[in-house]
């Protein structure tokens, strides 16, 4: 009986570990230093990267980096899932298949490169100069602001 | 003869019911009452579990790779409208509004593009790549008409609306590759392979956007997103309905783009304007009006 309890506790415990771990599922993100896309930049986190969750408020969650640091990021950029690769890898080597859904036949790089090969009268070209436009949120904020735009958010 | 029909039935009713537990449980039943064998079996809970996992599930960078192919494919079809200032304010408008979205953080985050086509179009590629035709363009007269346009695609991107569909057409080209499977009793090809299909994605969705459209009720679901998102960033929905109306005024419904694959802006507005009674008539700030006649001015 006393040794059901203590495996029952290990499985417990194990599980809220489990749960306290989250990947990021974005190419990349930045932890900011409070729940809102105007809060300070601190750290930049990478696609795969396992955070440590701390604090959830709405759809915020604060969490730590393997450095150290702790910030706060959407949900929309996080997954329960382990995620091994790194953006664009190869994922025949690496992938756990239970982990990462369609790995090993899901679409990359890879499958984007051999596509292009098939499908030669398909440019990139324009998607890709699309991928370059980026607007921070500190430039959002400003853009608004000069089109006099009052939100609830700011 | 029989065994067949059963093997080919049990196949089609659990890729339907597209669970692998349900489909250990049923096989099993089928192998012990001698309806199937036990490589059957084998194959139909391998195939079930190929399927089930073909459709859910698609990881935001697989949904990226999808959308790029996806906008690649359509800009093979409508030419790009190459105006830098232009597609900079788009860019500027477009992903202000999707940091307010309920999915600000895509694998590659919001991009948006004019399109030279007079078209009343929009495409909304799965993981936020947004094409806009010169002719939707057309339907708004200031910035918050245009803000609405954006926040109803960038609506359609943050609820998967183009991996959905994936999901429905898909079903129905593994239900006949399965039945062939089926038929020929052991496929020694796996059926996993269809999951490895781009191709077949693509086509999926480009199906979707170009020629059949998303049901009333996704477009219901965008334009409910669209107020949502012009709420909290702090524009008047009421452009919404403006632009609607304007596009009323140009609707054919024998015509291309949205008049193919969209409800009319009649039903829309019907669907939208509990939403909007509330708000006020626009009257945007002149820095405001004056901004978007900037960008914008000589292409309407």
């Amino acid at each position: 009986m006393k040794r059901l309890v203590v495996v029952v506790f290990v499985l417990v415990a194990l599980t809220a570990l489990a749960a306290d771990q989250l990947s990021v599922q974005v190419r990349q993100a930045r932890l900011r230093g409070r729940p809102s896309y105007l809060g300070p930049a601190t750290t930049e986190v990478a696609y795969g990267t396992r955070l440590t969750l701390l604090e959830s408020r709405g759809p915020w969650r604060r969490l730590r980096a393997p450095d150290g640091s702790e910030g706060w990021l959407h949900e929309s950029a996080l997954t329960e899932k382990k995620l091994k690769l790194a953006a664009g890898e190869n994922v025949d080597t690496s992938a756990d298949s239970d982990e990462l859904a369609l790995a090993g036949k899901g679409f990359n790089e890879e499958v984007e490169n051999a596509f292009k090969k098939d499908h030669g009268d398909i440019d990139y070209a324009w998607v890709d100069r699309m991928a370059a436009w980026k607007v921070s949120p500190e430039e959002a904020v400003r853009f608004l602001a000069a089109g006099d735009v009052k939100g609830g958010q700011r | 003869m029989k065994r067949r029909l059963i093997y080919t039935s049990l196949v089609v009713v659990l890729v339907l019911a597209g669970c692998s537990a349900v489909s250990q449980m049923a096989t099993q039943i089928a192998v012990d009452q001698g309806a199937i064998t036990e490589d059957q079996a084998t194959s139909i809970n391998r195939t079930v579990k190929a399927a089930e996992k073909a459709w859910t599930d698609i990881t935001p960078e697989q949904e990226h790779y999808i959308g790029r192919a996806v906008a690649a494919s359509l800009l093979s079809t409508y030419e790009p409208l190459d105006d830098a200032a232009a597609n900079r304010y788009l860019n500027q408008l477009g992903q202000s509004l999707a940091y307010a979205s309920e999915r600000p953080e895509t694998f590659g985050g919001y991009h948006f593009l004019l399109l030279d086509s007079d078209e009343i179009n929009a495409f909304a590629c799965p993981g936020g790549l947004v094409l806009v035709s010169r002719g939707l363009l057309a339907c708004c007269r200031g910035e918050d008409e245009l803000a609405s346009v954006l926040a109803h695609e960038i609506g359609h991107v943050a609820g998967k609306h183009g991996l959905r569909s994936i999901k429905k057409s898909r079903l129905t080209n593994a239900l006949t590759i399965l039945a062939a499977e089926g038929a020929r009793s052991f496929g020694s090809e796996s059926v996993g392979e269809l999951v490895d299909d781009l191709e077949g994605s693509i086509d999926d969705i480009t199906q979707s956007l170009v020629n059949s459209g998303y049901s009333r009720g996704l477009e219901r679901e965008a334009d409910t997103a669209a107020v949502v998102i012009m709420n909290e960033v702090g524009y008047n929905a009421r452009g919404l309905a403006d632009m609607l109306e304007e596009m009323q005024h140009r609707w054919s419904p024998t015509g291309l783009g949205f008049m193919r694959t969209h409800p009319s802006p009649g039903d829309r507005l019907s669907d939208v304007r509990p939403q909007l009674t509330p708000l006020p008539p626009l009257a945007p700030p002149a820095v405001r009006q004056q901004r978007f006649e900037t960008a914008l001015g000589h292409l309407l």
